[in-house]
């Protein structure tokens, strides 16, 4: 059995993201749950889902100390989900800051070292600087297929045609962009 | 067929599309929102429409239920207690066509105002009850509930939960099984509920549901699982999921998927085989007051509580199963992120207006996504219950600060899609009753929170039908309003809004403000202004700070200067601007 938690802030594209994933692993034959709790989730609140496969999956969801991977698109996410991650377990996270209310107002602070202190305290972090690959490619919003690529590359999941699942889940006109994101997020987690 | 991952919602969706379903509705409400916007998909077989409110969306398959087809409501469990009155008269009726109601419970409140648990509903309105625990489960009890429902004749309700509905899992579809309508009979006796016919059809219902609990007692829907060991025990829905992950093999199960009426000798025969019984479920003790109720000694609520939703690791820690994993610590505090009004906006417009006018009124709220308007910066309102309210609590609260001397004017806030709701009742009310009341409708021209469905301000509906439009100005002028009482402003202008909100303060009686915007969100406005946003002069920017008090998620302040943090998402609405002594912001682009 393997966990998955994908975290990021609504706009994101954290599901979208996880749709791809799952369908990936249900054409390599696992049983797959996923879970995501939305609602308010487009008012720029923290949007979590949650994949879990393996032979066989009863619940659909995961409790804290359980998660082997953690991909998180913001920093500050990457944090807040630090307690579902299993002992041993590996973050993929982008470096990218989004300011929440309480921090744009002034009342509370971001911790802009989140990525050192998750170092320090985690035993496997890996910084995928997907938002700045999107941003190269031209579009930010191409950085959730990029972390998708990164996930892909750390789980070592082969023997799926990525690009084909891509091409059926993601606007026609940003095809290509997609693909090419995903391959870059790809070399980028291969090549730590 | 292909296996494909569906959520519960969709998996709901397509059971009844295989079932033969020919009419659905709903009123949007997470998480059952989804079911009805995943019927869509097959409008060349069926007919689909949202509703206004869950009670008219209940009466409208009831009647298409009646005329002979199957018909299928969906709804939130807070809808359902909008849609009680119908349906505890409908058991009585019962059907023509199978009936099936379906209700979206919420444990934990992820997106809702309470966490009532409606498997008492099925209990106390007499009807059958199916609860499914993953996504194939969603598909093969909805048609299974259809064929019940005709069977029994007897409205079927199919009970599930927030992790239900939002979860995905493997689904193996079918094909649509096209069914002929049942002829229309004249039936008074059955369908026209007055006394002498009620009466008749309580001692009916009463019959149909012993005979529905016959056939549950020995259904291939209800699963027993034997495994080595003392402890059985007894779940349905997502709960069996939880208990399973968390027990694994050392326990022994019966999950029933019929879970109203009880299916009394197979839980007996369970019972009997194991020396510890544990009732696992969310919620209110429901299987287990029944199954002490049959003199079988269980126990599981007083471990687990009534409040929020259940996950393995909660029932380990309840039945003491092995120590919690390890976790790491946390290395620092990572900063709240409460989700908030979007940059763009409409409804910021009208809460930055109102703080002006803090100490002269006191405000209640609605459900939608004004809601969050309650927080901070605006504080907008202090009091929130459920739809339509918004409109009503004003009449009485206006009438206890009169009786203390409290000269504050009440304002009451709701949406287009909750004045459509039942708003427009509150509406009536106040008029007739000469309240001293300001409401105020924050009319965004869609039903925003769940998604963006259509509702019956706008001119296409679910199918993709031209539909005409029902104006709320309209409504409100219908309800006997002078004009000069009456004032619909666009809420980003800040002088016509608090022009308006000071009209309505200092007026003596009933004053309507329509705050008319579209959702920024919306794919059409999107369309319209793109390209536009905001930019900051910093050369300009003094640092007063005047313009992040609107609270806008675009704009930032750092190094004592002002900036756009996220023109991307900037809709250029203007509100900022406004606030800059400077002129330092101005709109550009679109």
């Amino acid at each position: 059995m393997t966990n998955i938690l994908l975290t990021g802030v609504g706009g994101q594209g954290t599901i979208l993201t996880t749709k791809i994933l799952s369908a990936a692993l249900v054409k390599l034959g696992y049983d797959v749950k996923m879970s995501e709790i939305h609602g308010m989730s487009q008012r720029g609140g923290t949007v979590n889902t949650q994949l879990r496969y393996g032979e066989k999956v009863y619940a659909p969801n995961i409790s804290q100390g359980e998660a082997d991977l953690i991909v998180a698109f913001e920093k500050v996410e990457a944090l807040r989900a630090l307690p579902y991650l299993k002992k041993g377990g590996t973050i993929v996270m982008d470096d990218r800051e989004i300011y929440s209310m309480p921090v744009l107002i002034g009342a509370q602070e971001y911790p802009h070292n989140a990525v050192e202190l998750l170092k320090e305290t985690a035993d496997s972090v890996i910084v995928i600087p997907a938002s700045r690959i999107a941003e190269e490619l031209g579009n930010i919003k191409v950085q959730n297929i990029c972390l998708l690529g990164a996930l892909a590359g750390t789980l070592g999941l082969n023997g799926v045609d990525w690009n084909a699942l891509i091409a059926e889940n993601v606007p026609a006109k940003t095809v290509s962009l997609n693909q090419e994101a995903f391959k870059r997020g790809r070399e980028s987690a291969l090549s730590v | 067929m292909e296996k494909i991952l569906m959520s519960g919602d969709e998996a709901i969706a397509r059971g009844a599309w295989e079932a033969g379903v020919c009419v659905a509705s709903a009123y949007p409400g997470t998480p059952s929102t989804e079911i009805l916007e995943n019927m869509a998909q097959y409008k060349d077989d069926l007919y689909c429409s949202w509703s206004n409110n869950e009670k008219t969306a209940t009466e409208i398959a009831f009647g298409a239920s009646l005329g002979g087809v199957r018909a299928m409501v969906s709804m939130k469990h807070v809808g359902m207690n909008v849609a009680a009155d119908p349906i505890f008269t409908a058991a009585y009726t019962g059907v023509n066509g199978g009936l099936v109601i379906v209700s979206a419970d919420d444990p934990g409140c992820y997106s809702s105002q309470n966490e009532q648990d409606n498997r008492l509903y099925a209990l106390h309105a007499r009807l059958g009850m199916l609860e499914p625990s993953d996504s194939q489960e969603c598909l093969e009890y909805t048609k299974a509930a259809f064929e019940l429902s005709e069977k029994f004749d007897l409205p079927m309700m199919i009970r599930v939960t927030t992790r239900v509905c939002h979860s995905k899992s493997v689904v193996q579809t079918g094909q649509r099984n096209e069914i002929k309508p049942l002829p229309y009979v004249s039936n008074p006796e059955k369908y026209a509920m007055l006394p002498a016919n009620a009466r008749v059809r309580h001692v009916q219902v009463e019959k149909n549901l012993e005979a529905l609990k016959d056939y549950a007692e020995t259904c291939a829907l209800n699963k027993t699982i034997y495994n080595e060991g003392d402890i059985g025990i007894i779940c349905s829905g997502i709960c069996y999921m939880h208990a399973r992950e968390a027990f694994g093999d050392s326990a022994s199960y019966l999950k029933l998927a019929v879970t109203h009426p009880l299916p009394d000798k197979l839980i007996k025969a369970f019972c009997s085989k194991v020396k510890t019984v544990y009732i696992i479920e969310e919620g209110e003790p429901y299987l287990e007051n029944a199954i002490k109720a049959l003199g079988i000694e269980c126990s599981g609520k007083n471990r687990l509580g009534p409040q929020g939703e259940l996950d393995a690791q909660r029932i380990r820690a309840a039945f003491g199963l092995g120590e919690p994993p390890e976790i790491y610590p946390q290395p620092a505090q990572a900063p709240a992120r409460p989700p908030v009004l979007c940059a763009g906006c409409p409804h910021r417009g009208f809460y930055f207006a109102m703080q002006k006018h803090k100490d002269s009124i006191v405000a209640i709220g609605d459900i939608g996504c004004y809601s969050l308007g309650v927080s901070a910066p605006f504080f907008g309102f202090e009091a929130c219950i459920c739809m339509g309210s918004g409109f009503s609590i004003p009449i009485g609260l206006s009438i206890a600060l009169k009786r203390q001397g409290d000269k504050r004017k009440v304002i009451g806030i709701l949406g287009d899609s909750t004045f459509y709701h039942s708003g427009f009742n509150s509406l009536v009310d106040a008029v007739h009753q000469m309240a001293d009341v300001c409401l105020v409708i924050l009319d965004n021209s869609i039903t925003a929170m769940t998604g963006h469905q259509v509702n019956s301000g706008v001119e296409r509906d679910l199918m993709g039908r031209e539909v005409p439009v029902i104006p709320l100005e309209g409504m409100v002028m219908s309800a006997g309003l002078d004009k000069d009482r009456v004032r619909i402003v666009d809420p980003i202008d800040q002088q016509a809004m608090n022009a308006a909100i000071e009209a309505a303060v200092s007026t003596q009686g009933t004053f309507v403000i329509i705050s008319r915007r579209p959702c920024a969100l919306l794919k059409e406005e999107i369309r319209l202004r793109a390209g536009r946003h905001c930019e900051l002069d910093r050369e300009l920017c003094r640092g007063c700070k005047a313009c992040t008090k609107t609270a806008c998620p675009s704009l930032a302040f750092e190094g004592k200067k002002a900036y756009i943090a996220d023109a991307a998402n900037c809709t250029g609405c203007g509100l900022c601007l406004q606030m800059c002594r400077f002129g330092a912001i101005k709109t550009v682009g679109g």
